[in-house]
């Protein structure tokens, strides 16, 4: 099999997977957060026992996020070495600030919040989670600047043939950075919120401590709700500034050959013929692209022969146009999840308004027990567009995709590794599912009831439990 | 110092810090195996790292990170030369990770014991194979012109390596040994310090060996003799320190010298290389040095304020979090994991 081909698909198998968990580390922590301020605010024990049990599933899914990233951070150097030849001297930069900034960070005050429950004072305690909080935001932070580089590289000069970097600031600031970053990271608080939204229907729809899953999901719908929709504004930011930098991406994303005409027209559904580079049957929006890629209702999107054409000029010849497909569904498919969870945002968030979460309310129940996948489907959908349509390159306009593998390492290899990183990561979602499960359907007294056999009841916490 | 000297510096702490750390989880993890006695002994020792390894492992991370950004072409050329020995690390520290969070989540002795395996090869395997590795890059690996290294299983396998990987292991059981008579209390305690004590003659042939292999296969003695036969002198001084400590049941001040040995262990793996960083068997000339495998100027420069910045806190909160955990685990304790 060809190195290349087997080089990305472990790339992004391995990446969709450790992005499962990512987000919903980063959602969850940041509900835990606010869940144990409430506590150390009100000084009410049900707060307390709800960043608990949260609290235990967050760490069962930050264990999986955290031993998945370790192939994230030897992969560039293992498959990619071509590339991190290249780009290392602008790249390594901020993976290496994220490992010093971030990885410390979360790690240290995970520790210190998992076990300091009896040995920190009470807002010493709050204060860790919320460095968690920030450490997992800030690494977020740092590896998307690196992926900004590679949407939309700047800050660096060419030199003895490789990308150097003159601009640390130029990096930080990149444009594509700030849309691509508010984006990602309230994209996650709405994984996370959803998960609990999702969880406490469930619980509530068992009848199975109906007060504490209530005030979950209060919690949760609110903090879901202004981070699906305010990821929506920021999505549409960032379409913006995709026709600017990346037009192939965004004329990819609507199948659009042609010119597009002014006004421009949205495609809702299209039949793509990408070997022929027409689309056989299309249903559009009038005037709806025009909004999306500058806000007004005129203006027209460049279509991809045209693109072609002039990346052919710039670049030398080839063929600058992704996989329009995947690039087009991928994106709509995003759309649909994201509106989905903004509709289920808002009627959750209605009745918790109107305190109608204890009227039974089946339906809507199980569709927010489901819509815990939404989030996870937008997530994945929205990587797989911005990085297939980002191809052939892997920095844009620097570098293809296939200049970026190691020439030293073979296909038997790849392979090898390939399967060997499926099979532990369908184990480990395996049983990652099984103890989701299983704690959630113990529910939060039982979690307090197992430490209850661990503790000594002559210790404060434990005295309190048997009280 | 030029800054690529100084990143060379600071690559080989992350390591040292890494080996120092980690090195005695690795040991703890390795030692669930034959010290524990019973589930309970397994999860005082498990508990006795709990609030640490993650945040040790942190400082590989780092230390691959930093390689990163300053050493693209040591990034490079490494990590895809060992492609193979870095897959099997890798799946090694997942499984590890992930066991130490799961193993404690159902009460059941056939889940306990597959995570218990997971726990120790996890702890065994990648001390084992950076052995292996650090040892390689000493030896000298066939690296060619372009800075591609092209290496047959023996290049990186063999009986040199095979003996530096095993004395990483058995330092870092010495090591995590000594942790545990520092973290935990009665039996086990004392049965800890006892093992480590009796490691400590197989240690030090092993480190002979090693040195005397070292001083056949490779010019590290040649070009570093001075430095390197002084770090043996005060490595042999630590060694006879670290018995009479472990006699006289001074658990906090033999952990000392057993840190004491990696520190210098590693070092002098660095030391040797200096100013290369990885050395080619084919040629002299292919080496890669802290020059033709580094960044530009003005990149290390921004690591630099960077790093400078923010390690002084990163050091800062990690011991605070071992002084917030310096009591002793204890059975009765709630325990975690």
């Amino acid at each position: 099999m060809d190195p290349l081909v087997l080089a990305r698909l472990q790339f992004a198998a391995t990446t969709i997977f450790h992005f499962f968990f990512v987000p919903l580390s980063i959602g969850l922590v940041l509900l835990i957060a606010i869940m144990e301020t409430m506590y150390v605010v009100k000084g009410k024990e049900e707060y307390k026992k709800m960043a608990k049990f949260w609290g235990k599933l967050f760490l069962i899914n930050f264990a999986v996020g955290v031993v998945t990233g370790i192939i994230q951070e030897f992969q560039f150097g293992m498959n990619w070495s071509d590339y991190s030849r290249f780009v290392g001297d602008v790249f390594g930069a901020p993976l290496a600030v994220e490992a010093l900034f971030a990885f410390f960070m979360e790690s240290t005050f995970i520790g210190l919040w998992i076990f300091g429950w009896d040995r920190l004072s009470k807002k010493v305690h709050m204060i860790c989670i919320w460095l968690v909080a920030l450490g997992t935001t800030m690494s977020a932070f740092w590896i998307l600047a690196a992926n900004s580089f590679m949407q939309r590289p700047v800050g660096f000069e060419i030199n003895n043939g490789r990308a150097e970097m003159n601009d640390f600031f130029a990096l930080i600031g990149n444009g594509q950075l700030w849309v691509e970053f508010p984006h990602t990271v309230l994209g996650a608080f709405a994984t996370g919120a959803f998960m609990i939204t999702g969880i406490s229907a469930y619980k509530m729809l068992r009848k199975q401590d109906v007060q504490f899953f209530k005030k979950s999901f209060t919690i949760a719908v609110i903090v879901g709700l202004i981070a699906s929709f305010s990821t929506a504004l920021f999505g549409h930011q960032q379409a913006q500034y995709l026709v600017e930098t990346q037009p192939m991406k965004m004329a990819a994303s609507e199948g659009l050959w042609g010119e597009s005409g002014d006004p421009a027209p949205w495609t809702v559904y299209a039949h793509i013929d990408s070997e022929n580079e027409k689309n056989n049957f299309e249903i559009k929006i009038p005037y709806l692209l025009s909004f999306l890629s500058y806000s007004s209702f005129s203006g027209e999107v460049k279509g991809m022969h045209q693109l072609q054409t002039e990346y052919e000029e710039a670049y030398g010849p080839g063929d600058y146009i992704p996989p329009v497909r995947t690039t087009f569904w991928s994106f709509r498919i995003m759309i649909v999840a994201g509106c989905l969870m903004i509709a289920f945002g808002l009627y959750g968030a209605y009745l918790a308004w109107r305190k109608k979460l204890e009227q039974p309310n089946k339906f809507f129940y199980r569709c927010m027990l489901w819509g815990i996948s939404l989030p996870f489907i937008a997530n994945t959908a929205g990587w797989v567009m911005t990085e297939f349509g980002r191809q052939p390159w892997t920095v844009f306009g620097l570098m293809q995709t296939k200049d970026s593998i190691s020439p030293s390492v073979t296909s038997g290899q790849l392979l090898f590794s390939l399967i060997a990183y499926c099979l532990i990561y369908t184990a480990l979602a395996i049983v990652m599912v099984y103890l989701f499960v299983k704690t959630i359907k113990k529910g939060p007294n039982a979690v307090a009831d197992s430490d209850d056999h661990s503790s000594d009841p002559f210790s404060k916490e434990g005295y309190h439990h048997v009280s | 110092m030029s800054l690529n000297e100084l990143w060379f510096v600071l690559v080989a702490v992350l390591f040292i810090g890494f080996f120092f750390l980690e090195g005695f989880d690795f040991g703890v993890g390795m030692s669930t195996r034959f010290l524990a006695k019973n589930d309970m002994e397994r999860r005082v020792l498990i508990n006795s790292i709990g609030p640490f390894w993650d945040a040790n492992e942190v400082w590989l991370l780092t230390a691959g990170g930093a390689m990163f950004a300053a050493f693209p072409n040591w990034y490079a050329t490494m990590f895809s030369g060992y492609y193979t020995p870095f897959v099997v690390l890798l799946l090694a520290l997942i499984a590890r990770g992930v066991a130490f969070e799961f193993r404690g989540k159902v009460e059941n002795g056939k889940w306990k014991g597959t995570w218990d395996v997971a726990i120790f090869l996890g702890s065994l395997l990648p001390p084992f194979l950076l052995g292996v590795v650090f040892s390689g890059l000493l030896k000298g690996l066939p690296i060619d012109g372009d800075m591609e290294m092209k290496a047959g299983l023996f290049d990186m396998v063999n009986i040199y390596t095979v003996v530096g990987g095993i004395t990483v292991v058995v330092l870092c059981l010495v090591h995590g040994l000594m942790f545990t008579s520092l973290r935990t209390t009665g039996a086990l305690r004392d049965r800890a310090r006892k093992l480590a004590h009796k490691l400590l003659i197989p240690l030090a042939a092993l480190f002979v060996i090693f040195a005397v292999m070292t001083y056949f296969q490779t010019d590290v003695f040649e070009v570093r003799g001075l430095p390197l036969g002084l770090m043996a002198v005060v490595g042999l001084v630590c060694f006879l320190l670290a018995g009479m400590f472990m006699s006289k049941q001074k658990d906090g001040w033999a952990f000392g010298m057993t840190g004491a040995l990696i520190v210098l262990s590693i070092s002098g793996v660095f030391v040797g290389l200096f100013p290369r960083v990885m050395v080619s068997s084919i040629s002299d000339a292919f080496s890669l040095t802290i020059h033709n495998a580094a960044s530009g100027h003005y990149s290390l420069k921004v690591m630099t304020i960077v790093a400078l910045t923010l390690l002084p806190f990163v050091l800062g909160y990690q011991i605070w979090s071992y002084f917030v955990f310096h009591k002793r685990v204890h059975e009765k304790e709630h325990l975690e994991y």
